[in-house]
């Protein structure tokens, strides 16, 4: 196919001479150099400094002097409070995905019915991606604080024997947290969804119909295939935002209690902003930035790569 | 979760414009510097009479020096923490800014950021008594304290003459017995706000200060040697105040002063019977009740002595606040600036006021409030006042400690644990 287009294009036009290259890529150039700087300036550098400054034990006061290697990697690798960070976010990974992906499908899927206050209730599923993190994040603490609303809610009903220490409860405080990961962000994968199936054409589930697919089996084999591309790209932002989980985590909990809810975000701030290691929290950085940085090329890569078709750059970032 | 790209250029743009405006301020700086100097004046009082003292302060210090102008930026008290370290570092520091004295002030004159103003204050630096010393690193003056206070019980005197309980308790099982006391009649003893763990380390650390003699504890903050066997003892004691369950329901996610349902809140609201907090409680609670008034019924106690410690009697846990002149910042401007802050006027008017606690001597009866008066007898009378832990150790050792105690709040680590971590966190670079 593509050799073929190829030489078809090849054989229409004009051989561009020197000169025409010459002036195509000075042209790139001109509409590249802005950003590139920016990028260069603001990205690639900090980027590079960090890894430099990851290197040192620093307070962030005074010079760079005291050059340590890889001890603060080692450090960070070795400390159990950061190893319980990164399974915390290895947690919020899977059950995002195990927990959000269906519950959002489902959702999208009936909102895309013919149903009476769809519009309506598209509004609702999707105000809470609206809000910020930070009103989220501090009107569920005062829905969740003892005799809060949740509970006075679960006594009301004769449910009070479900009342727990929602953010006290070591076990539980992580858990509580995803909750209210999933209200705030389940709106988008939402909104997602519906946008992708009203990208397949109803002709299709006709044909279905006509063939005799039940209703299941048309989601499973009509549907669900065509909003791969979809799905794809959220469990991407999906698995990418719950490794960088910070804000929601930071305000209600600060990672507490004694590091039951924090996430490598969390330990990151709490070792350079609270004890002014930067050098120690500059290495946790670099580890958070690596391990999306090699995400995102491995899903590029072996799961993006048909839904893009070749312009990887497009998605990057 | 992460960053729209619409907001990372927004950012860009702003951090762009940043720089270009920061070019502009410092090369107008050097301009004018010939004909007088200006101080740039970072503090944390951000609303309420101290805003209005500063502001008269400013203006006071202007007309007596015609040619210092003080440029004051009030900014919220966590942005400290980020802010300080990053404009010091940077070409354009403030020339004075708030400090807290301890290991955070050792850490930047140790990277040479602030200015030894000792020659500066010599003459007149004793009418501050031995408040100045927390602000001293190696018998040097780095920045001059404008109020120092002690943390001890607030308690709801109503509450305790429920529970029967007729005298604030004195002793360490006198405190264990009126607990038992305030839970039998229903009430809960303790209000803490264990989510922001330093609430937490108060109680480990004034049972270290009861128990450790003053040498072990002004050398721990230099050698960082925690071998005495006070240390973990202090640990086991707080594990009997812990095992008698005398906290709020989900004590473990209580912040300290944010909204009625912390632990300032719940004390304010008769909601538990009293909270081991520094001098600024007071402050705090009013902002939580619902008519905006002190409670009638707040009472204050010092912190129970401990039998057999090796404290001097009276030893207390305490600590304040300062303004530091930073290396670039113009002498001696700056150094007068900070005696005006100093000077009996100003302090009078910060006790007036119930800013805080007057350090200057002769100016302490400025101080209204019934309950604040107490505690400044206390502290004016107290052989040896203790730095906050985590602020006396470099900041890292210091976050350590709090987690570390955090931790055994949580029933996940012992007394022997909670001495271990702090120790590796201090071998760590």
């Amino acid at each position: 196919m593509t050799s073929l287009d190829g030489t078809t294009v090849g054989r229409v036009e004009t051989r561009p001479t020197v000169v025409r290259v010459g002036r195509k890529w000075l042209a790139i150039g001109l509409f590249l150099a802005p950003a590139l700087a920016l990028y260069t300036v603001f990205l690639i550098v900090p980027v590079i400094q960090a890894v430099r400054y990851s290197t040192y034990a620093w307070n962030g006061l005074g010079e760079l002097t005291d050059y340590v290697g890889l001890a603060n990697y080692r450090e960070a690798f070795g400390d159990p409070a950061f190893r319980q960070a990164m399974q915390h976010n290895g947690i919020l990974v899977a059950l995002s995905l195990v927990l959000q992906l269906p519950l959002a499908l489902g959702v999208a899927v009936l909102l895309n019915r013919q149903l009476p206050g769809r519009s309506l209730l598209r509004l609702i599923f999707f105000t809470p991606y609206v809000l910020s993190e930070a009103i989220t994040a501090v009107v569920f603490l005062q829905i969740l604080q003892p005799d809060g609303l949740v509970d006075e809610f679960l006594r009301g009903v004769g449910l009070g024997g479900l009342v727990h220490l929602w953010l006290a409860d070591l076990g539980l405080v992580f858990y509580t947290l995803f909750v209210v990961i999933t209200w705030k962000y389940i709106g988008f994968a939402i909104i997602l969804f519906l946008a992708g199936l009203q990208g397949i054409p109803p002709e299709l589930h006709e044909a279905a119909a006509m063939d005799g697919a039940s209703s299941w089996t048309s989601f499973r084999f009509v549907t669900l295939p065509l909003l791969g591309p979809t799905i794809r790209i959220w469990a991407f932002l999906a698995v990418i935002g719950s490794i960088q989980l910070f804000d929601i985590v930071w305000i209600m909990t600060l990672g507490g209690p004694a590091g039951a809810s924090s996430t490598m975000a969390t330990y990151m701030v709490d070792q350079g902003i609270n004890s002014y290691r930067i050098g120690y929290a500059t290495s946790v950085a670099v580890i958070l930035f690596a391990i999306c940085f090699v995400f995102s090329i491995l899903y590029q890569i072996f799961v993006l790569r048909r839904d893009v078709a070749g312009s990887v750059t497009r998605m990057a970032g | 979760m992460k960053m729209g790209r619409m907001k990372i250029w927004k950012l860009l743009g702003l951090a762009a414009a940043v720089a270009v405006g920061a070019l502009l301020v410092s090369s107008a700086g050097t301009a004018g510097q010939s004909q007088s100097v200006k101080l740039v004046w970072w503090h944390n009082v951000t609303q309420g009479p101290g805003l209005k003292l500063y502001k008269d302060i400013v203006t006071e210090f202007q007309k007596r020096n015609p040619n210092v102008e003080v440029e004051a930026v009030p900014l919220q008290n966590e942005q400290f923490k980020t802010k300080i370290p990053i404009a010091l570092q940077s070409d354009s520091p403030p020339d004075v800014f708030q400090s807290w004295g301890g290991g955070g002030l050792v850490d930047q004159q140790k990277a040479g950021k602030v200015a030894d103003i000792t020659k500066y204050v010599k003459p007149w630096i004793k009418t501050l008594g031995g408040s100045a010393a927390g602000w001293q690193v190696n018998g040097k003056q780095y920045a001059i304290p404008y109020s120092v206070g002690v943390v001890g019980f607030w308690y709801n005197r109503a509450l305790f003459r429920q529970a029967g309980v007729s005298s604030a308790p004195r002793t360490w099982p006198q405190f264990l017995a009126a607990i038992a006391k305030l839970k039998n009649a229903g009430i809960t003893p303790i209000a803490i706000g264990s989510k922001d763990e330093w609430p937490d380390a108060f109680y480990w650390d004034y049972l270290a200060v009861k128990l450790c003699s003053k040498k072990v504890m002004q050398q721990s903050a230099v050698t960082y040697n925690f071998s005495n066997p006070c240390w973990v003892k202090a640990g086991k004691l707080l594990d009997q105040l812990i095992d008698a369950e005398p906290f709020q329901d989900g004590f473990l996610a209580t912040p300290a002063q944010q909204g009625a349902t912390s632990s300032a809140g719940l004390l304010a609201n008769g909601k538990a019977a009293m909270e081991l907090m520094g001098h600024w409680n007071p402050g705090v609670m009013q902002s939580l009740t619902p008519d905006n008034k002190v409670p009638k019924f707040l009472g204050w106690f010092p912190f129970p002595n401990v039998p057999g410690g090796k404290a001097i009697p009276g030893s207390l846990l305490g600590g304040g606040d300062g303004y530091a002149c930073s290396w670039k910042a113009p002498q001696p401007a700056c150094a007068d600036f900070l005696k005006y802050i100093a000077s009996p006027s100003v302090q009078r008017r910060i006790g007036a006021i119930g800013f805080g606690l007057p350090v200057r001597k002769g100016t302490e009866n400025s101080v209204k409030d019934p309950n604040l008066r107490i505690v400044l007898k206390f502290r004016s009378s107290s052989p040896f006042i203790q730095l906050y832990l985590d602020q006396a150790y470099s900041a890292a050792i210091g976050q350590a400690l709090n987690g570390a105690i955090a931790q055994q709040f949580a029933g996940k680590a012992t007394p022997v644990q909670v001495v271990q971590q702090i120790t590796k966190a201090a071998k760590k670079k």
